[in-house]
């Protein structure tokens, strides 16, 4: 879906968002609430001068608008492969952004995500997966790495990771998957302003994807383990 | 004098905390391994390769992890990165001096692409709730396979990484940007090339690191006990501060093609020699330079 269409689905009241080329940010109206907006299209690749640039949108949302919620609408390929990314410290950026959305959490804003697009590894831990709640249209893409590249690094031949992705859903790329491991709350289909306005009405607290993917049946192990060891005696 | 970079994770534990402090959480014993590395017919680890537990340094009461670099690289999975959040909850409920982080990894597994990707973001999410409310978390950074990935994101989350000039901490792995991007874009066999862009001492002169020490773990231990008393600050004057330091960092960097370029316009005379200079000497050399 492109922006434009996008944008009207989510915000039928109105909206003034301006994009700048991959880059776009401002705020929509649904059912009577201001929402900031703050999103990349294009499958757009997440470089330090892109990560740079969302962490300060957000901190202008906490400076000037207390409280509005934020809608992160993050279109990525993942974070920029490059030597010159790496040199002045990409991941540095990428944890500046990410604490940034945790401040906006922390000062009550709250903050969702939807994959409209991709989602992509680096450039998806910085955004949309640090939301309270991350959502995804239904043809939308969330993946770690595709699979030839997969192949290289793992040496497990292409073949047979292909024939797992089939099967597995703690390894195929794809929004369902992530849906039943916890990460995606729910798939927006329909009348998308409101879902968004149901979305904000949701009380949110703590980290609920360990539970959620115990009771989908995507990730067995997670919320256990990580339960026995915050509160084991030892 | 014993080597963090050649030592095990637990070998770090042993030389870093005082002398039997460590009490292991979910040790090997209980034999929580990784559910889908057998599908892969991949061997599992007794720990899924990292050890969290309790422990005490100079006396202060401390939670640990440790990566196991020579498991899978460190990588996370499943069952490894919910080893890490636990433990990060657990500060919440018991309050320690501090949390150690001797982290070791490539970032996600890729064998359980999907859960590590989670996991990890369920371990951001841990840091940055421990840290908000008030227990430092200082990230140890100084094996063989350095820290890259999602792990490379969650050690700038924390409050101060300490590394020595063995270790490397960055986003994409040379060999993961060589393999998408061609060798043009970085050769990961030219090690002299690797360890100036993600090496321990670039990242202590951009101001990535804290602290910079000599590969011992008892330079390790005494760098993590001097940071214990640091007191964690998310307020938005200390984002709008890293905010600021990263503009800098972008205007005044942002055309480099080398560290050598970024070390000149600090100001280091011959910046060439920094690569071969001991820790002490480096030090006392970039002193008043980093940026």
């Amino acid at each position: 879906m492109d922006l434009t269409s996008l944008l009207n689905r989510l915000f039928p009241d109105g909206h003034e968002i301006a994009a700048d080329g991959v880059y776009f940010d401002g705020a929509g109206r649904v059912f009577g609430t201001e929402v900031a907006v703050i999103g990349t299209i294009d499958n757009t690749p997440i470089g330090i001068e892109l990560a740079f640039r969302m962490a300060g949108a957000v901190l202008e949302v906490v400076r000037r608008h207390p409280g509005r919620p934020i809608l992160l609408l993050v279109d990525t390929q993942g974070q920029r492969l490059s030597h010159r990314d790496e040199l002045l410290g990409i991941n540095g950026y990428m944890a500046h952004l990410a604490k940034c959305i945790d401040l906006a959490r922390r000062n009550g804003h709250r903050v969702l995500g939807l994959v409209h697009g991709q989602a992509v590894s680096g450039g998806f831990l910085a955004t949309s997966l640090l939301a309270d709640r991350c959502y995804a249209l239904p043809d939308a893409e969330i993946r770690v790495m595709n699979l030839p590249a997969m192949s290289r690094v793992t040496k497990i031949p292409l073949e047979r990771l292909t024939e797992l992705s089939a099967s597995s859903p703690v390894f195929a790329p794809g929004v369902e998957n992530y849906r039943r491991m916890g990460a995606i709350t729910a798939l927006w289909e329909g009348d998308l302003a409101a879902c968004l306005a149901e979305a904000l009405a949701v009380p949110t607290d703590g980290d609920p994807r360990r539970a959620l993917g115990e009771e989908r049946g995507g990730r067995q192990l997670a919320r256990k383990v990580a339960d026995r060891v915050r509160h084991d005696a030892v | 004098m014993t080597s963090y970079y050649e030592d095990s994770a637990r070998g770090r534990l042993a030389g870093l905390l005082d002398p039997g402090s460590l009490t292991e959480i979910l040790p090997p014993t209980e034999r929580v391994v990784s559910p889908h590395l057998r599908q892969l017919d991949t061997p599992a680890a007794f720990d899924d390769g990292i050890v969290v537990g309790e422990g005490r340094l100079a006396g202060r009461r401390v939670l640990v992890a440790a990566q196991e670099g020579g498991f899978m690289g460190g990588a996370v999975g499943e069952v490894h990165g919910a080893k890490l959040t636990g433990l990060l909850e657990r500060a919440l409920d018991t309050r320690p001096d501090g949390v150690l982080l001797l982290v070791e990894s490539g970032g996600v597994r890729l064998h359980e692409a999907n859960a590590g990707l989670i996991a990890v973001s369920e371990v951001m999410r841990a840091v940055l709730a421990v840290r908000a409310s008030g227990i430092p978390v200082i990230v140890l950074d100084g094996g063989t396979f350095g820290c890259f990935g999602g792990m490379g994101i969650v050690s700038r989350l924390c409050d101060a990484v300490v590394m020595s000039e063995e270790g490397r901490l960055g986003l994409s792995g040379p060999e993961v940007i060589e393999t998408t991007m061609g060798v043009e874009e970085f050769d990961s066999r030219d090690r002299a090339l690797v360890w100036r862009t993600v090496g321990g001492k670039h990242r202590y002169l951009l101001g990535e690191a804290a602290t910079l020490v000599e590969d011992d773990v008892s330079a390790f231990r005494a760098a993590a006990l001097a940071l214990l008393d640091h007191k964690p600050d998310v307020s938005l004057s200390a984002l709008e501060a890293e905010h600021a330091a990263l503009a800098s960092r972008l205007e005044r960097f942002g055309d480099c093609r080398d560290a050598l370029d970024i070390w000149e316009r600090l100001g280091v005379e011959e910046p060439e020699r920094l690569p071969i200079l001991d820790t002490a000497d480096f030090l006392a050399t970039v002193c008043d330079r980093r940026a």
